[in-house]
């Protein structure tokens, strides 16, 4: 579903004396249907900016990445919207959503933005929310004024609301208990079994060896500093 | 997908005498898209959507637009009355200050209905609740339909504007700062009924603005602008968070942090 080859990347920072900052060469790999992959490197191992590479938010310098019979690597824009609307998913750490819009409309947009009617939208979200014990009164208001955790798992309800046959998860079970993070991972389970594929960065090393079927060690990816 | 754009640009070009408007901008828009662009105050992008909407005379270039009844076809080159015919239905201008797009003078009811009268509607009646819809569409309690903008802060002013502009379900917006000049809370409400309407109505939007988190929200696409000319353009998060070129690397890096 996902192969990824050759792919590199170097920063140029113009306004710093152009330096130029080389942060992946020649990553290949590639993740099957109803396969969920974990990368691992330490801090600035390129973790991050690989999903983000994968997920069209930074540009590519050489190699391919393909999503189905996308390749992200030169894609219009309009071929990314696309692919994100249809296929890709991505739970961040952050949340950047309009100001005022309430958690139930933030979580049913990905259905709204495929045309799906907004009662089922908004009913298929509330699910989601309530599984996530995202408590009903908070339905309402704007995510902006939640909690991290709270955030957190708005931001996993987006990402699972809409069966995505890819998904980027950036540690989604980071700041939460117990109880929720359990409940995350069988949305990551029961996402696998219907034949997602994902890539995830989980720090917490027991959800990972639970949910994940293999590790990639990015720090083979980092360009060597001569 | 739609296999056509609703808009091709190509090759504006315009000069003030010897100084450059905008130069040989061109891209597409498709339906549903939302365009921003951005700069700095006298990049140019102004007067590129002036030359777009048809407010001032292009020296080169053509915009197609995927007409109803003839398919693309080069609005620059369109005669008056066809090109008024569009203004009035199948576009909008949403401008900076909204007393440049109301009739200062008229009612906020009358805002609304006037252009519902331009495209023929006659039943003061029908258009009376049509007006009233669209007040509470943009949430102007119905109870002021009769009150003249001069009456209303700022904010919904721009509000007021924005249904006046709607109401005859255009197929594509031009917002020259709709944002600007207004306060953050109130900009935040303008955001999340922007982004509303162009998922209900199925708009497409070019949206020229200098505040980046406003295109960050509302526009799909971002074409960043510097002394006339078009120096990036891509996917709006991919050119706010990985900038090729150093004027947008600048400009991002230039953002304070709240």
């Amino acid at each position: 579903m996902i192969t990824v080859s050759n792919l590199s990347k170097y920063f140029i920072l113009h306004n710093q004396n152009s330096a130029v900052i080389p942060v992946m060469d020649q990553a290949n790999f590639s993740v099957s249907k109803g396969e969920c992959v974990a990368l691992v490197g330490q801090s600035g191992a390129g973790k991050s900016t690989l999903m983000r590479m994968i997920y069209g938010n930074y540009v590519a310098q050489s190699g391919d990445i393909w999503i189905g019979d996308t390749n992200v690597v030169g894609a219009t824009a309009r071929d990314i919207i696309d692919l994100r609307r249809k296929s890709l998913g991505y739970v961040s750490q952050f949340l950047r959503v309009v100001p005022r819009v309430p958690t139930r409309d933030v979580v049913a947009e990905p259905l709204l933005a495929l045309g799906e009617e907004q009662a089922k939208a908004r009913s298929n979200a509330e699910e989601l929310l309530s599984l996530l014990n995202i408590p009903e009164r908070l339905w309402d208001l704007s995510p902006t004024t939640f909690s991290g955790g709270e955030q957190q798992r708005v931001n996993i309800a987006r990402g699972f609301v809409y069966d995505y046959p890819a998904l980027l998860l950036d540690e989604p079970t980071a700041s939460l208990d117990v109880k929720n993070r359990s409940i995350v991972l069988g949305l990551v389970e029961r996402a696998k079994a219907r034949g997602t594929a994902i890539i995830g960065i989980f720090h917490d090393e027991a959800a990972r060896n639970q949910v994940c079927d293999r590790i990639i060690d990015v720090t083979q990816f980092t360009p060597k500093v001569a | 997908m739609s296999l056509q754009p609703l808009l091709d640009v190509r090759g504006i070009t315009k000069m003030y005498g010897r100084r450059i408007g905008c130069a040989d901008i061109n891209f597409d828009l498709w339906p549903g898209e939302v365009m921003g662009i951005v700069g700095e105050s006298g990049s140019g992008k102004s007067t590129l959507l002036n030359c777009l909407a048809g407010y001032v005379d292009v020296d080169d270039g053509q915009v197609f637009f995927d007409t109803r009844n003839e398919g693309m076809k080069d609005t620059l080159r369109m005669s008056e009355p066809e090109r008024r015919m569009l203004s009035r239905t199948d576009w909008a201008f949403v401008h900076q200050h909204a007393r440049d797009g109301l009739r200062m003078s008229v009612s906020a009811g009358g805002n609304v209905g006037e252009r519902l009268m331009a495209v023929g509607a006659r039943h003061y009646g029908n258009i009376r609740d049509e007006a009233i819809d669209w007040l509470e569409r943009v949430e102007i309690h119905h109870s002021r339909i009769d009150d003249r903008p001069t009456a209303f802060s700022g904010g919904m002013q721009q509000r007021l504007q924005i249904a006046r502009n709607l109401v005859t379900g255009p197929r594509l917006v031009f917002m020259d700062e709709p944002t600007g000049g207004l306060d953050v809370s109130v900009q935040a409400r303008l955001l999340d009924l922007l982004r509303s309407l162009v998922r209900e109505m199925g708009l497409s939007a070019i949206i020229v603005t200098h505040d980046l988190a406003v295109v960050r929200l509302l526009a799909d696409r971002l074409m960043v602008m510097k002394d006339g000319y078009v120096v990036e353009s891509g996917l709006t998060d991919q050119v706010l968070d990985d900038p090729q070129h150093s004027y947008t690397q600048l400009l991002v890096s230039s953002v304070l942090q709240v």
